[in-house]
């Protein structure tokens, strides 16, 4: 066994699955945004819980590409280079997912809010989705040719895969969010939430135990098989316990769900990173895809120590706003008296429609 | 064009856009967090409207370094993944721990800033905003590290054909980064200053435009009052101590930038030669700077280039600290880089259609000439702009000339065109390598990439091209969206940073006109006004 290479394949599910734990509620509560918020002061109530996390959770992706670059550079490349224009989507979504949270109060124009509440619904979706098509693909393989190079079109790696891994990571990242407002918002959003949890956690469940069950069929052993039973009880004790009114116990509940059903995929994956469909031997493995166990050893190091600190600062941070947040708290909007009134923004409304167009 | 091509330019237009973003928010963030701690040391009240009126402007500036930011570390596996794997064992690590110890700090922490005014205690919210700062600058070493190891590969050994690193510490102290980190620094904060000096140069205009301010006899300023929320007299001492601010602020960015700068050419000069042949467009052996060269420079041709104005000496001073070393033209140095590195590209399937053509060692010399220029010109013109600037407000009035506080706006943008030009000379100037050959390298100076060979061989043309056009499409949009906002913000003034000063105003009223039972008043969460 390769000893250094098989602690970063851990080390890079463990980021993974951090940010599917973390980013997953902040995306879903973008989707929310649309789905479940009735009106703008529920939708300030969304942002608000999120507000001062969603950055900190977005960096758990760069830093899982971080590391796969460094620890796994095959991986990295032949990943990267395959799934060329769906994870051109996934930049695409960040950006404006990213742009909309600061700049969706900066205008206070009916048409530039709802501009940007689309942006960051539809970012968070595309993110959610893409994320999931590309980490279902590098568990169940791309039409790789003998350098890792993709055969075929733009489109070679489109499956039912691909399809799969999406849904199972927006349903997830939905119900998440679910579970997260109930236990983050107060009065009739926190209650809504849960009761809408309830209904839909049983069949948001289900892609990624499907996911879960694939990769055990393709390369399981008994030990991620049991994961995947881990990942079931798990979801059924999410809903039972939501259904009796609990609020933090569900959200753990999905906690360990998403721990064991990634556990469960990356596990049955091992040894391999990226299998190719076209030939098992251009495979890519923990052993033939990784960095030097010296560039390992450095960042086994660093990581052992800078891995827990981010976990402290980052457990301080939901510590330091663990107040819930209702509509009552979210103050009106107000536009606000410029200092300087010019013919390019003639007043607060002049200023806000003529941005509202450049925001289209 | 080809795949290599359009890759290029994405990676040219996507990188130099984000920087645009970076220095600011490097630079900003900085003089934020001074300005925060002398509020906490002083209590003075100017000192929170400014923390809080800049801050607004560098959190709308943030957000897209964020967003665009991303997109760089995705795109060395996707465009480039022959690159990835050539240099993933040492290239990627500084990546990592980039992620790892710097952006996990500076979201978090300036998560905690923006919203923790209320929940925080004073002092601990000012230190997360320093540390967020900290961490900024942390990132911007690692990068760097990362940059400077293309430029100057150290560290390591080839194994199996790929630079595997032996020399952790030889990677992270590479001497081209410990300057390039500097430099870069020092050219961040010159942004930031003439970002301070040109806005508050208008505020300051506008008040005095407006007939708030007025000036006695003895040319000194009378601040005045106007009834209108923050265009108060507190609001006349933001704009001139964020003026000074600035002003110093860009004075020091041009000390320290012409210093690191100064040791940087020095490096350069050993550590890719025809780089700073090529920004000189000297052809020949010399000692001379050129102040003008006319000529096809573009035509890569170097007999047709010929120097109109020349400084003798100073090339040699630029390159080793004296008046009379000769310092090697291209002519000289063509035939050793070919008889080094081979004069056509080898004939391998990596290379695609371009497998056995000639190696133009050369960079666009047209780039790299005015490139150098630009740099220096731009920071120049900024700080000697500063130094006057402070003459010209010592009795703390600007001028009433229009025209002048447009130069001072406009003069913004001069930093920004210093960093983007320093930025495109060093990196094109490096072709046609991505991954530059280090010459001091005792027997390990075949650590090189061509360009030509890190594309990814897998992705098409017309997937690229699409990324370019998406990526250029929607950058052009959104800087249009950040410039607007920004404007709107910079005249809305300080108030539009803090409602709390227009409400103050309109709570007043309502005490007389009593309308009875308002949702929560605006003034009483400023915290979420701040940020959403």
């Amino acid at each position: 066994m390769e000893l250094l290479p098989t602690i970063w394949f851990i080390a890079i599910a463990v980021l993974w699955t951090g940010y599917l734990f973390l980013e997953g509620f902040d995306l879903g509560v973008g989707m929310l945004m649309k789905l479940f918020a009735r009106n703008d002061a529920e939708r300030r109530v969304l942002l608000n819980t999120i507000g001062p996390v969603w950055d900190g959770n977005e960096v758990w992706l760069l830093t899982a590409g971080g590391a796969t670059f460094a620890a796994f550079p095959l991986w990295y490349a032949s990943l990267f280079s395959a799934l060329y224009l769906p994870l051109l989507l996934v930049l695409v979504a960040l950006i404006f997912r990213a742009v909309a949270f600061e700049y969706r109060g900066k205008v206070d124009s009916e048409r530039w809010r709802t501009g940007w509440d689309w942006a960051i619904a539809l970012g968070s979706f595309f993110a959610a989705f893409g994320v999931g098509a590309a980490l279902a693909l590098t568990t169940t393989g791309l039409p790789l040719d003998a350098n890792g190079d993709r055969d075929g079109g733009p489109f070679a790696w489109f499956n039912g895969y691909a399809v799969l891994g999406g849904l199972a990571v927006v349903a997830f990242a939905l119900v998440h969010a679910l579970a997260f407002l109930a236990l983050k918002s107060d009065g009739e959003v926190r209650h809504r939430a849960r009761r809408t949890f309830v209904r839909w956690v049983p069949l948001a469940a289900l892609p990624m135990l499907a996911w879960s069950v694939a990769v055990q069929f393709l390369s399981g052993k008994p030990w991620t098989w049991a994961l995947t039973a881990v990942a079931l009880c798990a979801a059924a004790a999410a809903w039972w316990l939501a259904s009796k009114g609990r609020e933090g116990r569900p959200f753990m509940a999905l906690a360990l769900f998403i721990a064991a059903s990634a556990a469960s995929i990356f596990g049955a994956a091992y040894p391999v990173v990226l299998p190719s469909t076209l030939n098992p031997a251009f495979d890519l493995t923990v052993a033939n895809a990784s960095s030097s166990d010296y560039t390992l050893g450095l960042m086994s190091i660093v990581a052992a120590f800078g891995l827990p600190l981010v976990i402290a600062y980052q457990a301080w941070t939901y510590w330091v706003f663990r107040r819930r947040v209702s509509v009552n708290h979210i103050p009106a909007a107000h536009g606000f008296l410029p200092a300087i009134a010019s013919k390019v923004l003639a007043g607060a409304d002049g200023g806000a429609a003529g941005a509202g167009k450049a925001g289209r | 064009m080809d795949a290599l091509e359009i890759a290029r330019w994405q990676f040219g237009i996507t990188t130099v856009y984000h920087f645009m973003m970076v220095p600011l928010t490097i630079g900003l963030g900085l003089v934020v967090a001074i300005i925060q701690t002398l509020w906490y040391r002083t209590g003075k009240p100017e000192y929170l409207r400014m923390t809080k009126f800049w801050g607004k402007l560098f959190l709308i500036n943030f957000i897209m370094g964020v967003a665009t930011g991303i997109v760089q570390e995705f795109q060395f596996g996707m465009a480039w993944s022959e690159y990835s794997r050539f240099v993933g064992d040492v290239f990627g690590a500084p990546l990592a721990l980039e992620a790892l110890l710097a952006f996990f700090v500076e979201s978090t922490f300036l998560g905690l800033w923006i919203f923790g005014w209320k929940q925080l205690k004073r002092g601990v919210h000012l230190a997360c905003l320093w540390i967020a700062v900290v961490g900024s600058l942390f990132s911007a070493y690692f990068i760097i590290v990362a940059n400077s190891w293309m430029q100057h590969p150290v560290g390591v050994e080839m194994i199996n054909g790929r630079p595997v690193m032996t020399d952790a510490w030889a990677v992270f102290t590479n001497n081209t980064a410990l300057v390039a980190v500097p430099h870069t620094l020092f050219g961040a904060l010159g942004v930031a200053g003439a970002f301070l000096l040109g806005i508050a140069w208008y505020h300051l205009w506008r008040r005095r435009h407006d007939g708030i301010d007025t000036v006695g006899k003895d040319g000194r300023l009378i601040p005045g009052s106007a009834a209108i929320p923050g265009r108060d007299k507190a609001d006349y001492n933001v704009w001139i101590r964020s003026l000074r601010i600035g002003a110093v602020v860009a004075m020091i960015s041009f000390a320290g930038t012409a210093f690191t700068g100064d040791l940087q050419g020095k490096l350069m000069f050993q550590q890719q030669p025809m780089k700073m042949a090529a920004a000189e467009a000297a052809c020949h052996d010399g000692t001379g700077f050129s102040v003008l060269s006319v000529g096809n420079i573009g035509g890569r041709n170097c007999d047709d280039v010929v120097a109109v104005i020349e400084v003798p000496g100073i090339l040699s001073f630029l390159a080793k600290g004296d008046f009379t070393t000769e310092v090697k033209g291209v002519n000289s140095l063509l035939p050793e880089y070919q008889e080094k590195y081979g004069t056509h590209l080898p004939d391998n399937p990596l290379y695609g259609d371009r497998a056995g053509k000639e190696i133009q060692y050369v960079p666009v010399m047209e780039v790299t000439y005015w490139g150098f220029r630009m740099m220096i010109g731009f920071g120049g013109i900024a700080a000697f702009a500063a130094l006057l600037a402070l003459w010209v407000t010592r009795k703390g009035a600007v001028p009433q000339a229009r025209w002048l506080m447009r130069l001072a706006v406009f003069g913004i943008l001069a930093p920004f065109g210093a960093n983007a030009a320093g930025w495109i000379f060093t990196e094109m100037g490096r072709q046609p390598f991505v991954v530059a050959p280090n010459p001091d390298m005792n027997g390990i100076d075949q650590v090189f990439m061509f360009t030509a060979a890190a594309v990814s061989p897998g992705v098409s043309a017309g997937e690229i091209i699409t990324s370019l056009v998406v990526l250029s499409g929607i950058y052009a949009v959104l800087l249009v969206v950040e410039v607007r906002l920004l404007v709107k913000y910079v005249r809305g003034g300080v108030a539009s940073a803090m409602p709390e000063l227009a409400h103050a105003a309109t709570d007043k009223d309502r005490d007389t006109t009593d309308d009875g039972g308002t949702p929560p008043s605006a003034g009483a969460d400023d915290v979420l006004a701040f940020a959403y």
